[in-house]
């Protein structure tokens, strides 16, 4: 399978089987599909009207290399991947901690209902906690580096729990072999010099929330009394990304369909110093006033193609304007393994969510929905058939993307989203899929083009 | 080549042999985490 596009100036042809990604002329671009079966007559009689014939052989002889390489061309051969994974003894490596299910704040678009979910205000205490981190390294089996997001609501509203759990698993972590990597989301509203020291000291990565331009950020992200966020904080966070040298962390925002020229959110970001920015789309359903709404699907590819073209120019430059957009990083040469790229998330199996109360979820995004509760960190798993279901759960198992060129990149995408829009878990979510793949084009682009500059200089 | 310049070596096949160890980061792929594609991720395994 191969799928090619250009953008920006750049032909791109990425084989995707074998992962290879091509930067060609407009002779191979326009031949690369008409020659796959090696049949040169056809391609000659197709093109030759508009190519000379020994620019065609040319061109055709350098496919033939790369098929030879195993660069083009080349066949699925991964199903037998799934039985190595299956294989596999089921461990959990990577826990959500839903510190508090309460908050300060009354995001529009909140998914957990400003922070209740689907449920009653409440924190976790530190014996849920210490419960929890036995829980995941009894069934972490030989994985010896273990994640923990401390989540919510709003985790810095219970904000010692959070340091006795991480003062335990230190305590432990190597008599068990372990090495916890901890991270925490927060809005920020809360952030003081001591708990940003803390953060430095202890948690591996630190995401911050921000919606970007300031009318953008208070119309969706409100304080309780109805006020804006923004004036609170976005200067504890310029303070707190200053303190960790403008690395491990990420300032993260929405869009939706109030600002569907988020590239000027991006750039807002970029211009307030912080250099790790992530924004990405609202997922809901188009009752939502504010949802992605297919018709905006143009408008949208248009605003990541010109942010990747901005972004290119700032890399280009380099210095004070240039920054890391999240959504285009991509490792073309040492990303993940095949079997990683199949199972995604691992929602459901290597990853679980924790409520305050203890009750295990295959993630955050299903906490609190009804028939999604899968045991808790005091007995465990119970529930194993949605285990089941979930660890089944793979790109080779849902139909859309199996013609999906983009399947290697998403791993088919969030279960989650799924569920909440499609009604199955095995249903990706199309819009957020035809977004994701323009994504994925916008960040090949800008190695691709990159490349390309360098070989004419 | 004249045509064609590719980008990357590393071939996704040669990661089946010892792929599947299942260090690597769990990668939330919601849009309320900072989502990710696997893509962007790096092997703890190289």
């Amino acid at each position: 399978m191969i799928h090619k596009f250009s953008m920006n100036g750049v032909n791109v042809v990425m084989d995707i089987f074998s992962g290879a990604v091509h930067v060609v002329d407009d002779v191979v671009y326009q031949i690369v599909e008409a020659y796959e079966e090696g049949d040169r007559a056809k391609v000659l009689a197709q093109f030759g009207g508009t190519y000379r014939p020994e620019m065609l052989q040319e061109a055709m002889d350098e496919l033939d290399g790369l098929k030879e390489a195993e660069m083009m061309y080349t066949k699925d051969e991964y199903a037998p991947v799934l039985d190595q994974i299956n294989a596999r003894n089921p461990v959990v490596k990577a826990l959500c901690l839903h510190i508090a299910h309460d908050c300060n704040l009354k995001c529009v678009y909140c998914f957990a209902e400003e922070g209740e979910y689907h449920g009653h205000r409440s924190l976790m205490s530190s014996e849920v906690g210490k419960a929890a981190i036995d829980f995941l390294i009894a069934n972490s089996g030989s994985r010896k580096n273990l994640e923990v997001d401390f989540f919510g609501g709003e985790p810095l509203m219970n904000f010692e729990v959070v340091k006795e759990i991480v003062a335990y698993a230190r305590a432990i972590e190597q008599e068990k072999g372990k090495n916890f990597r901890f991270t925490i989301t927060t809005n920020g509203i809360l952030l003081n010099d001591e708990i940003q020291a803390y953060i430095n000291q202890n948690m591996h990565n630190v995401v911050i929330s921000l919606d970007g331009r300031k009318e953008v950020n208070d119309k969706m992200r409100p304080r309780a009394g109805g006020q804006g966020s923004y004036d609170v904080i976005v200067p504890k966070f310029q303070k707190l990304a200053e303190s960790r040298n403008q690395t491990n962390y990420y300032i993260r925002g929405t869009f939706t369909r109030n600002n569907l020229d988020f590239m000027q959110d991006v750039l807002h970001m970029a211009d307030l110093g912080f250099k790790q920015i992530s924004v990405e789309p609202v997922v809901g359903p188009e009752t939502d006033s504010y949802a992605i709404r297919e018709e905006d699907l143009p408008r949208i590819f248009k605003e990541y193609e010109d942010l990747a073209e901005e972004l290119y120019e700032r890399h280009k430059e380099g210095g004070a304007r240039d920054f890391n957009f999240f959504h285009f990083n991509i490792d073309l040469t040492g990303g993940p393994c095949v079997a990683k790229r199949l199972v995604g998330c691992g929602s459901g199996t290597e990853y679980l969510a924790v409520t305050p109360e203890g009750d295990l979820y295959p993630c955050h995004q299903f906490v609190g929905l009804e028939g999604f509760r899968m045991g808790d960190v005091f007995t465990g798993i119970e529930n194993w058939q949605l285990r089941e279901k979930f660890s089944a759960c793979n790109v080779y198992a849902k139909e859309s993307c199996r013609n999906c060129w983009a399947r290697f990149y998403c791993s088919g995408g969030c279960a989650a989203n799924a569920y909440q829009l499609e009604g199955d878990i095995l249903k990706p979510y199309e819009v957020g899929c035809e977004m994701q793949r323009k994504r994925i084009e916008c960040a090949i682009m800008i190695q691709a083009k990159a490349m390309a500059e360098a070989a004419e200089k | 080549m004249k045509h064609v310049k590719t980008l990357n070596t590393a071939m996704l096949k040669h990661t089946m042999a010892k792929g599947g160890c299942g260090e690597c980061q769990t990668s939330c792929q919601s849009a309320c985490k900072t989502s990710c594609t696997v893509a962007n991720q790096s092997c703890e395994n190289r």
